[in-house]
């Protein structure tokens, strides 16, 4: 009761810092406590678990490590290990291509044909249901598995693909050891899984685009395309921002495909698995694997620091 | 969104935390002794922990007779922690950092010494006090660490050589090469024949490295080929280059599609006899020529190629038995260690995993399969035992530089020279490091 009295006539004077401040001095103690628990614990857990060991990876990647002994064996190298990875490091130079190669391709692919597929099984079809669940399934299959799966699909001598189009003994096309085709056969495994993906949101967002507005628009005579430019597309903006941000995160986090497949070497590197390379192992070069994983979250902070300004932007806005 | 982070600090929280995941009981921490003093093996009884890389079925039904075996000798059990080949590797830093079981599988030589010189295991002279008369020098030159201290118990080993079907060789009239000449000259002949001469495979990185090793003995010698794998110096050398220069020889003769391809399917090319030939490990072979196939599987020594070194070099990886720094029960493990350096406890042991052979003196080799008599008398006859390129050089520099640079080799042949170039820049920021 008193603390939708402060509330109420706090909101008439326009003066919200006051009133806020009233309010929480109005909270009980029971509330502070919850209250603080819940803002707490996800802060620590944020700081502890996210901030800090970033903060960590940058500090660390300045230094040469082999994380043996305490912390007085770290040798500080300055930005030697950056140079060594612009230089010298063959890997490098491959894992960034492969990586802006995964992002274009989910931008051009997934996307486009998971809306696709989206605005089509909205359209009330037969058995929508029955292809909405076959679409999905992919999504449902974790990426190490479908990793084990490209293996049977694309293995020179004992895949399907190769059997099935006579190249398993002679001629053999060699899916996933030339380094030059094998991105791209792991590329059509993580588009199958992505597009199931990509459409279930749109799916969704679909769903909430207002039916009688559809509806009116094919009153006053507009076509099936006319409909979805003027009516569906801008309903959907706010899914468009989340695939893009799922697109990006996805890229940038692939993984688990190509370590199943041959340890992201050999035409199949990419950064995650460089980060993972040089610091998990028997010895590991933390310092260097820091270095990595830094570059790695600066390429991240370039796509999400523009999307955060623009979300405050239009939070501010409204 | 905060997914690459969360990746990342995911990757942080294995480093510094997967060893305690990983280990027993967290109290292990604060009760160990002092990791320098003898232990009375006497009084010794209880249980022993033993972290295991044998998670897959064959040896661990193997070593779970075996440690019922020990029991009984010893009255020491032993509480077996299975963790997966691959992932005991990758972790074993963290995991010798926090709270390791009391002895551990590991390699012998270089891999050994890395973690020793990190002061992460027990110097185990006094096992070898009783069980030293059962082994040759150079099993217990690749027993010690850099100070010259015992850090190992070795168990089996096996050699790397050229493997082929018995009863194919037999069909087609070919003989064992001995020369490089004659190598090449087999290998055009089984091209003729409709064969693929060498199953070659290195989708998993490792395979392609034996051959590496075996090349460079033969061309440079073994002591050049050790002081390129411990000091890192030598890579942008002509004697490099002669070692890619004459691989390239090899490979038109090679499995079409190798880069693909696991070693298992490597070996089943020359089981099915689709192929000849095929470097590789008896440890690795030796469990796809299984049962009546078993006698079938011959090999030879990688030929020679300079007289001045023959066929002197045998690649051997041992494996053995490491004691962590401050094991619980040290007394239990260092009578479980000698139990374990025994030719009766290896015997056993092969008897159920018949693709390696004793590393202790005085097995009954009439209980050995065909192969395991043909690779004792191939170790035994070696001048020198290296220990695999991995095994023989630092752990971050065989997998992040060497790993990589020979599978770009093998895709463009013609770089070589840039390679090597490449791999001495890194190995320089690697070993001065």
């Amino acid at each position: 009761m008193t603390v939708v009295e402060g509330a109420v006539r706090g909101a008439p004077e326009r003066d919200e810092g006051r009133g806020r401040r009233r309010r929480v001095r109005r909270l009980t103690g029971r509330d502070r406590v919850v209250l603080s628990l819940m803002a707490g614990i996800p802060t620590v857990l944020t700081v502890g678990l996210v901030w800090l060991p970033a903060l960590a990876s940058i500090v660390l990647s300045f230094s040469n490590w082999s994380g043996f002994g305490d912390f007085s064996s770290i040798q500080w190298i300055g930005t030697e290990n950056y140079k060594n990875i612009f230089t010298i490091y063959p890997e490098f130079p491959p894992a960034i291509g492969h990586n802006l190669l995964w992002l274009a391709v989910f931008f051009c692919l997934p996307a486009p044909v998971g809306l696709f597929l989206a605005v089509q099984l909205d359209k009330q079809i037969k058995f929508s249901r029955v292809y909405q669940s076959i679409l999905f399934m992919p999504v449902v299959l974790s990426l190490a598995l479908i990793g084990f799966m490209t293996e049977l699909i694309f293995s020179p001598t004992q895949g399907l693909l190769n059997n099935l189009t006579g190249h398993a003994d002679h001629h053999v096309i060699d899916w996933i050891g030339n380094p030059s085709i094998n991105i791209y056969a792991v590329l059509v495994m993580a588009c199958w899984r992505q597009t199931g993906y990509v459409m279930i949101l749109f799916l969704a967002g679909l769903k909430s685009v207002d039916a009688s507005l559809k509806e009116a628009a094919s009153l006053d005579g507009a076509n099936g395309w006319q409909v979805f430019r003027h009516v569906t597309w801008p309903a959907l903006r706010p899914i468009n921002v989340v695939v893009l941000v799922v697109t990006v995160i996805e890229s940038l986090r692939a993984f688990d495909i190509v370590y199943i497949i041959n340890k992201g070497t050999n035409g199949l590197q990419l950064l995650s698995v460089l980060v993972t390379d040089n610091i998990i192992g028997e010895a590991s070069r933390i310092g260097f694997g820091s270095a990595l994983a830094t570059i790695l979250l600066v390429i991240s902070l370039i796509f999400i620091v523009p999307y955060l300004i623009s979300m405050f932007r239009r939070d501010r806005g409204e | 969104m905060a997914q690459p982070i969360g990746r990342r600090s995911i990757l942080r929280g294995a480093l510094f935390g997967a060893g305690a995941l990983a280990a027993g009981p967290v109290l292990a921490a604060c009760s160990s002794g002092g990791s320098t003093s003898s232990a009375d093996v006497s009084k010794a009884s209880g249980t022993v922990t033993f972290g295991s890389n044998a998670a897959v079925p064959e040896p661990k039904g193997a070593y779970e007779k075996l440690f019922a075996q020990a029991k009984q000798a010893t009255g020491i059990s032993v509480k077996p922690n299975w963790v997966d080949h691959n992932t005991f590797q990758q972790q074993i830093s963290s995991y010798l950092q926090s709270n390791p079981d009391d002895v551990f599988n590991w390699f012998a030589g270089e891999r050994m010494q890395y973690f020793a010189d990190q002061g992460l295991v027990s110097d185990v002279g006094q096992v070898w006090d009783k069980i030293g008369g059962s082994y040759t020098a150079a099993m217990k030159a690749q027993s010690k660490g850099k100070d010259g201290k015992y850090y190992l118990v070795p168990f089996d080993y096996y050699p790397w050589a050229v493997f082929y079907s018995k009863s194919l060789w037999k069909q087609k009239g070919y003989t064992a090469p001995t020369t490089w000449a004659q190598y090449i000259a087999l290998a055009k002949k089984m091209k003729a024949d409709g064969l693929i001469p060498i199953a070659f495979t290195d989708k998993d990185g490792w395979p392609a490295m034996g051959t590496f090793d075996y090349l460079n003995m033969r061309i440079n010698g073994f002591d050049f080929h050790i002081n390129l794998m411990r000091n890192g110096d030598k890579w942008n050398t002509p004697q490099v280059k002669q070692v890619f220069d004459t691989w390239r020889e090899l490979l038109p003769y090679y499995s079409p599609g190798a880069l693909g391809l696991t070693w298992q399917e490597g070996a089943q090319q020359l089981l099915t006899q689709k192929a000849g030939m095929m470097v590789i490990g008896l440890d690795q072979i030796g469990t796809i020529f299984t049962g009546s196939k078993a006698d079938d599987l011959g090999f030879f020594a990688f030929p020679e190629i300079d007289s001045q070194y023959g066929q002197d070099a045998v690649e051997a990886p041992i494996d053995g038995f490491l004691v962590s720094k401050s094991p619980k029960n040290k007394a239990g493990a260092f009578k479980l260690l000698e139990y374990l350096g025994t030719a009766t406890a290896q015997q056993f042991w092969l008897g159920s995993n018949p693709a390696d052979i004793a590393t202790a003196n005085g097995v009954d080799t009439s209980k050995y399969t065909q192969p395991q008599a043909d690779a004792v008398k191939l170790i035994t006859g070696a001048k020198q035992l290296s220990q695999f390129m991995d095994r023989d050089t630092r752990p971050d520099f065989a997998d992040p530089v060497l790993l990589p640079a020979i599978q770009k080799f093998l895709n463009s042949p013609g770089d070589a020279a840039s390679i090597i170039k490449n791999i001495d820049a890194q190995a320089k920021t690697i070993f001065t490091g």
